[in-house]
This record gives C-alpha cells, structure tokens and sequence, in this order.
C-alpha cells in the first residue's frame, strides 16, 4: 500500500507543477461555463416548464462541472500509458515488482486530482460571486453535501477504471486513436457530460440511468444540488460502488489476458 | 504548385494507415455527432429557442460545422505550432527558402478532420429543404458566403492561436474559447447568449457575422443587403490576425534546441 501512496503523491506533486497552464485552463473552463449557461439559461425562459430541474440546479451542476472537469472527462488520457505500450516499454514495467493495474490507476487518477486541485477553487470562486442567475448555490444541507464528497470519490473512480479499459484496449489495436476518442466521446455523452441527463428523453433516459456511465460525473453534479436526495442519492451510491468493482474485476481480468498474449517487439 | 504537392503527400502518407485513418475520421464523425444529438435532445424538449425551431438551428449547426472543418483541414498545422516554438524546430523552418507561414501550414494537413466535413453535409442534406426557406439565388449565394467566409475567420483564428505561441510557452488553452468553443457555441444561434456575448462576437471576435445576421436573412426575418453581407465583414478579422502572427514573427527568439 505504501509504495502506492508514495507514486500517487510523486504524481499529485508533478501535476501542480504546471501552474500556467493551468491558467490557461481555468479561463477557458470559466468561459465555457458561461456559455454553456446562458444556452440554457436560453431554453429555460422559452418554457419554463417543460424543463426538467430547476435553473439553480443546472447552474451548480454546469460550474461544477467545469471546475473538476479534470477529474471527470472521459477524454482525458495519460499519453505516457499508450506510449508504454506501443513502444514495447511495458516491458520494463513489467519486471517492477509493484502491479500494473493498480500503477496505472494511481498514476491516472493522481495526475487528475492534481489537475482539479489546481483549478477548481477559482473557477469556483468566480461561480460564487457571479451575478444571479448565473451564481451558484450552496447544496440544500449537510448531509446533501456529505453524500456529494462520498460520490466524488466514487466517480473519480469509476471514470479511472473505465480509462483503464481503452489502455489495455491498446494490448489488442496497438493504434490507439480510433478506440480513444469513440470510447471518451460515447461516454462522456451518457454521462451527462454534454446534456445532463435529466434532459435526455423519458425512453432513452430509463436505459441511460443505470449504465456505468450514470456513475461518473452525473451522480456527484445532480447530488451536491439535491436534484438527486435522501434515499434516491443513497442508491445512485450504491451503482456507483457497484460500477466500480465491476469495472475494476473487467479491467484487471482483461489485463491479466492481454499480458499473457502481450509480445514484446524489439530488443 | 507547392502547396498541392505537400497536400498529397500529407494525404499519401496518411492513406498509410488505412484503418487507423478511418477510425479517426468515425472518431470526428461521432465527436460532432454527440453534440448533434444534444441539440436534438433540447428541441425534444423545447420546440423553440428564441424563436428558432430545430430545422433552423440545424441549418446553423451545419454551417458551423462546415467552416469548422473546412479551416481545420487547411489550419491545423497551426496546432502544432506552439511545439515547433518550444522544441526549437521553428529555427530550421527560418532558414528555409520560403515563408514561415506557408511551411507552417504545410507542416501538418490532416484529413481525418474529413469526418465532421462529412457530418456537416449530411446536416445540410437535411436542413436545406426541412428548415422552410424558399431557396432563391441570393439566398444561395448567402449561404455559400456564410461557409466561406466562416472557414476564413476560423483559420484566422488558429493563425491568432499559433501568433501567442510567440508570446507564451504555456496556458494557450484559453485560445480554445474561441476556436473549439466557437464550434460548440456556434450550433446556436449567437443570439441566444444575450446581448453582450452577440455584441463580442460582432466586434471583437466577427463569429456572429457568418453565423447569425446571415440566418437572419436566409429565415426572412431581416431584409437588406447588409444582413446578406455580412460575412464579408467577418473577412476584416484577417487584417489584425496576419499583423499579430507578424508582430510575433518580428519580436521571435529562439527557445534553443
């Protein structure tokens, strides 16, 4: 367990690193907030009651979106993992005496959490001091926020695990690029990444709430604003962890799989 | 001529991997796609966004889309600009008998960019006779100026994007407001952020200029040469985008290799 924690903080550390670039990032994250609210910001006043949540609640679900889009976006990827192995270096990583799977994993979701950290608490800030209708609100009580810092965790990983699949993915393509983007993108939909999902239509939206990728960013966003609360907030917790574990046995079986066919080219 | 034979070489060598090329260009396909299908998801929903049906929007979505795609093809060299600068490969390009930008441009042509290129048409083959306009020649010619002059400003905006690189090494995200943001903002109308984004992006960035003034015109909702025109006007942003990729020409040093 340690010699995890210490690649995980070895990780954490390098990631704050580029704090430029997260500069960069933050006004883009803002704008594309801003934006992406005044749309629907838009559709609400041309029916107010054809739509699905309150506007508070999309106004919280869309910031905080943006201000952990690092930790949530399907289509963020570590290069290095694809390049370990396209080039065969996976071979010495092999020889480590730590396991893969779970190197990969801390190593994913370190660089994540780093990114978040560094640009969540101000694109934050901004959200709270916007003005209203655009300003965000504080979750509905304590215990709403409670179950909010259990789901983000959860999420974080189920969105690792299911990044874990397109890696080792590369073991069988080798080419990379097609499996990435149709994977991050059919994902990141169905996460609610684009729409939440409260907006998808009633039949499409029965099947949608149960897939893996209901688990992902779409339980913590719609549970900090009490659009999902008490018991049915419990149970979106409990798919969650249940995504989780599934995710993690498929990738780690599929890994195990892909190791014993795994050619190591060049010398 | 010079240009051609690099655009066949860049189409050769990327013909080299077939299946990877597809999958890329399903990849974009599916990329614009997902977005296609939020809009659509919105107008189940509501039939109208400040007065424009989902036919409308779609006639806004394609447009977009396909200036998007036209510039990109021909601009992304841009893209890959502010690596050349950082990994000292610029220098090698400075020395080269021809213009930076031309080689710039040159360096990278890719047409897997063909798959949102593809969606578009598509979009268009559905949005052209569904969105209700009485397509007379003047329109026609709007529409057609709409894609053109669009695919203008977007390749100018990459040239703005590459003229920063000159300036800063890092945290050249924020440029993606306005080319990546541009597309995914642009499937509606711009007036539908409000007054002040529709007067920026007017005046500062001409994105309204190509996309909503002309839709006015094209939807009968305003009359007048002016609205048909203007995205000529938009064709002004590459005065100021050309002098600043020149300033940042002018002002470059070396990061060494």
């Amino acid at each position: 367990m340690k010699k995890y924690q210490a690649l995980f903080t070895i990780r954490f550390s390098s990631g704050l690193q580029y704090r430029a670039a997260a500069l960069g990032g933050i006004a883009t994250q803002f704008a594309w907030g801003f934006m992406e609210l005044l749309a629907f910001l838009a559709f609400y006043k041309a029916n107010p009651g054809a739509y699905p949540m309150e506007f508070s609640q999309t106004v919280s679900y869309i910031w905080l979106q943006q201000a952990f889009l690092a930790l949530f976006m399907t289509w963020f990827y570590e290069q290095d993992i694809f390049e370990t192995i396209t080039s065969g270096a996976v071979a010495y990583e092999l020889v480590r005496p730590i396991d893969l799977y779970n190197r990969w994993f801390c190593h994913s979701a370190a660089n994540r959490l780093a990114r978040a950290v560094l640009r969540c608490f101000p694109i934050l800030l901004v959200a709270f001091i916007v003005p209203e209708p655009l300003r965000m609100s504080l979750p509905p009580d304590l215990g709403q926020f409670g179950l909010f810092m259990i789901s983000v965790p959860l999420s974080l990983g189920v969105v690792v695990a299911f990044t874990m699949l397109v890696y080792i993915s590369v073991f069988f393509t080798l080419s990379p690029i097609g499996v990435r983007i149709v994977a991050a993108l059919l994902a990141d939909f169905l996460a609610g990444g684009i729409v939440p999902l409260p907006f998808f239509p009633d039949v499409v939206r029965g099947v949608v709430e149960i897939l893996p990728f209901a688990a992902m960013q779409n339980m913590p966003l719609r549970i900090y604003s009490g659009h999902i609360s008490g018991a049915a907030a419990v149970r979106g917790l409990f798919l969650q962890a249940f995504w989780f574990v599934i995710l993690v046995v498929l990738g780690r079986l599929w890994m195990k799989l892909a190791l014993r066919r795994a050619v190591v080219q060049g010398g | 001529m010079l240009y051609l034979k690099f655009v066949s070489i860049h189409l050769k060598s990327q013909m080299q991997y077939k299946t990877s090329f597809f999958l890329t260009i399903l990849g974009q396909f599916l990329a614009s796609f997902t977005a296609l299908l939020g809009v659509w998801f919105m107008f189940e929903r509501f039939p109208e966004v400040e007065g424009f049906t989902f036919p409308e929007v779609l006639l806004c979505v394609a447009t977009v889309l396909l200036a998007f795609s036209l510039a990109e093809c021909f601009g992304r060299g841009f893209d890959q600009f502010p690596q050349l600068i950082s990994n000292g490969m610029f220098d090698r390009i400075l020395v080269r008998p021809r213009s930076a930008l031309f080689q710039v441009l040159t360096a990278r042509i890719d047409f897997s960019r063909l798959g949102r290129f593809v969606q578009a048409v598509l979009v268009f083959a559905y949005a052209i006779p569904g969105s209700g306009v009485e397509w007379s020649w003047d329109k026609i010619l709007t529409l057609i100026l709409m894609v053109v002059c669009g695919s203008i400003v977007f390749f100018c905006l990459f040239m703005v994007y590459a003229g920063f690189a000159f300036f800063f090494v890092e945290g050249l995200e924020f440029m993606n407001i306005f080319t990546d943001g541009g597309r995914e903002f642009g499937r509606y109308p711009f007036a539908v952020y409000g007054e002040k984004v529709l007067k920026f992006l007017t005046y500062v960035i001409p994105l309204a200029l190509f996309q909503y003034y002309p839709l006015l015109y094209l939807l009968d909702r305003e009359q007048g040469l002016l609205f048909m025109l203007s995205p000529l006007g938009g064709l002004l942003f590459a005065v100021p985008a050309y002098l600043f990729w020149h300033l940042g020409l002018r002002r470059y040093v070396s990061t060494g290799s």
